[in-house]
């Protein structure tokens, strides 16, 4: 079981045919430029080659027994599984999936997009905030079934020909993490804040919801619209000051 | 997480149709995917509504507004019509959850949240009478930090989470269900349900019942408002107490006031004793602490959430101090 796509998803040629417009930027051939390194993929691959990897499909006798006395008054079983098309940074992914299986789980568990981390799982954290149609949201508590059709960015998704994002490039030269297991989603959230603000979205630090335009983005700003993503080591200081470098640079 | 058969609707009646007592409809899934998780909810049948059409926001031939129910909670809030006419509804609904779950939580979920009691929450707690129904209330002489001071019962004193329902309450909006037997228009006000013996019932829904759209009467209220929150952090974090205060000041006489409170009781705590305090009086401290102590004056505080009741009498008194500045 390979991560990468099935060959038929590699001919960007055939990626629009179900799937709404995605930006040109994301819609290269993701791999190429993803900063999965190889060491830690080489691990992956190990955990997933020993089975130490379950699946939303999984033959779990309690699974199977609960979908099988279930007894619905018309429709599809308790625990039926589900097709699922989702666009994953510019690839189109067709799953098979239980129901119960999170946006996180899909990404993780089924199709290896491990930059998405999970860490409370209550959508408490912030850690597993992807983009979904271009919104920041946190995977954990959407249901992938529920997102079928839909585009998805991951972390995997934002650098382009081996560069990085400016995003991940403002968080590397300020430093803006310690263990690095929240990253991924501060990064994520940071690319959807940039774009809020630009559109004029107003937040709870906002002096008066009443004026529009473009959000001016002040300390107090920014640290309200990242407050979605928590970070334990506290690198909350060199966080706000990425965030800073990049909107400054973009206004 | 309990197995379940997922049936996405596409369109209300559909949806309606596939609803049932062992069924629960999805949204936004902030609130429920979350407690299906810790097996609090444990539907047999997910109806998937994200689908559905009800996700405009449209001016009212009244001149009101009309929120659909699946306007999520980050675009009502950013909306022109909702930021320049009902300021009050975009801050507190700016005010809860994070940009995140603003984007997913959408306007009919909001209302249907559930408790965040933590006996509610977490069911290695036998006894919670919402959860299960005749179990007892662990909260009562238990931890009782978050919970209610008015309207309580013995069978339960948990608060209502939401934010954006507390703009609502002020806001006298009308919440439009459709169900088996038609559509109805329920006031806000009595759309939520106190305790009393029935904990486990939320609100007035009847089964089967969908959150169509919510509606507000023209506003006469967007000059002088304000949402004001209390919580533990600067941010992410449900309300200890909060406050929606709206005044209509003319000649500078208070002609109507509005106010409601979050954080203090079962559903959105519209405090009609305030209110009258503010009619007809000069806007200023003496008439705000007035609507303060009104607002409180029926209080019944627990063992570890006595402060709750200076925190509201203050909290009422400043949020009508920024909203007549």
């Amino acid at each position: 079981m390979d991560a990468r796509p099935a060959p038929a998803g590699r001919n960007p040629g055939n990626e629009a045919c179900w799937s709404r417009r995605i930006p040109p930027r994301l819609s290269r051939t993701a791999l190429e430029a993803s900063p999965r390194d190889p060491p830690s993929f080489a691990r992956r691959r190990f955990l997933i080659h020993t089975g130490a990897i379950t699946t939303g499909l999984a033959a779990d006798p309690a699974f199977q027994a609960a979908a099988a006395a279930a007894v619905p008054r018309e429709g599809p079983l308790a625990g039926e599984p589900v097709p699922v098309r989702l666009r994953i940074n510019g690839r189109a992914h067709e799953l098979i999936l239980d129901p119960r299986v999170t946006l996180l789980d899909a990404l993780r568990e089924e199709l290896h997009f491990t930059g998405t981390k999970k860490g409370c799982d209550h959508g408490q954290c912030g850690a597993c905030t992807v983009l979904v149609d271009g919104r920041r949201i946190n995977a954990c508590l959407a249901l992938a079934v529920a997102h079928d059709g839909h585009e998805v960015t991951t972390i995997e998704g934002l650098a382009s020909r081996g560069e990085l994002h400016p995003v991940q490039a403002a968080f590397v030269a300020r430093d803006a993490f310690q263990c690095g297991y929240c990253t991924p989603g501060q990064v994520m959230s940071c690319v959807a804040l940039l774009e809020e603000a630009r559109r004029g979205d107003a937040s709870a630090a906002t002096a008066d919801v009443r004026a529009g335009g473009p959000a001016e983005l002040s300390e107090a700003e920014i640290r309200e619209r990242m407050s979605g993503n928590l970070c334990r080591c506290g690198a909350y200081v060199n966080i706000v000051a990425a965030v800073r470098d990049v909107a400054d640079r973009r206004t | 997480m309990q197995p379940f058969a997922y049936v996405r609707a596409d369109r209300v009646e559909e949806a309606i149709a596939a609803a049932g007592d062992d069924a629960r409809f999805l949204a936004g899934g902030t609130n429920l995917v979350d407690l299906m998780k810790s097996e609090v909810e444990r539907p047999r049948r997910v109806v998937d509504i994200s689908r559905l059409p009800l996700d405009g926001i449209v001016e009212t031939d009244a001149g009101g507004v009309r929120i659909g129910a699946l306007v999520p909670n980050a675009d009502c809030a950013n909306h022109p019509l909702v930021r320049r006419r009902y300021p009050l509804l975009s801050q507190a609904l700016l005010s809860g959850a994070s940009p995140q779950l603003r984007n997913m939580a959408t306007t009919g979920g909001n209302l249907l949240q559930r408790t965040r009691c933590y006996y509610f929450m977490d069911t290695s707690f036998p006894a919670c009478n919402k959860r299960a129904p005749g179990s007892g209330c662990a909260a009562r002489e238990g931890r009782n930090r978050i919970h209610a001071i008015l309207g309580a019962s013995e069978q339960c004193i948990a608060t209502h989470p939401s934010d954006m329902a507390v703009a609502l309450a002020a806001l006298e909006a009308v919440v439009e269900v459709r169900g088996p037997r038609g559509t109805r228009r329920i006031p806000i006000d009595d759309f939520h349900r106190l305790p009393g013996t029935t904990p486990q019932r939320d609100t007035n829904l009847e089964p089967g019942e969908l959150v169509t759209a919510v509606e507000l009467p023209p506003d006469r209220f967007a000059a002088a408002s304000h949402y004001l929150k209390v919580r533990d952090r600067a941010s992410y974090a449900f309300a200890l107490v909060s406050v929606a205060a709206a005044l209509d000041v003319r000649d500078d006489t208070i002609r109507d006031a509005r106010i409601a409170l979050g954080g203090v009781a079962h559903k959105p705590w519209r405090s009609r004793e305030a209110e009258a305090a503010l009619r007809g009086a000069r806007p200023g401290a003496q008439a705000f602490r007035a609507a303060g102590d009104a607002a409180v004056a029926g209080a019944h505080p627990y063992r570890d959430n006595a402060f709750k009741v200076e925190l509201g009498r203050r909290a009422v008194a400043r949020a009508l101090e920024v909203a007549s500045a």
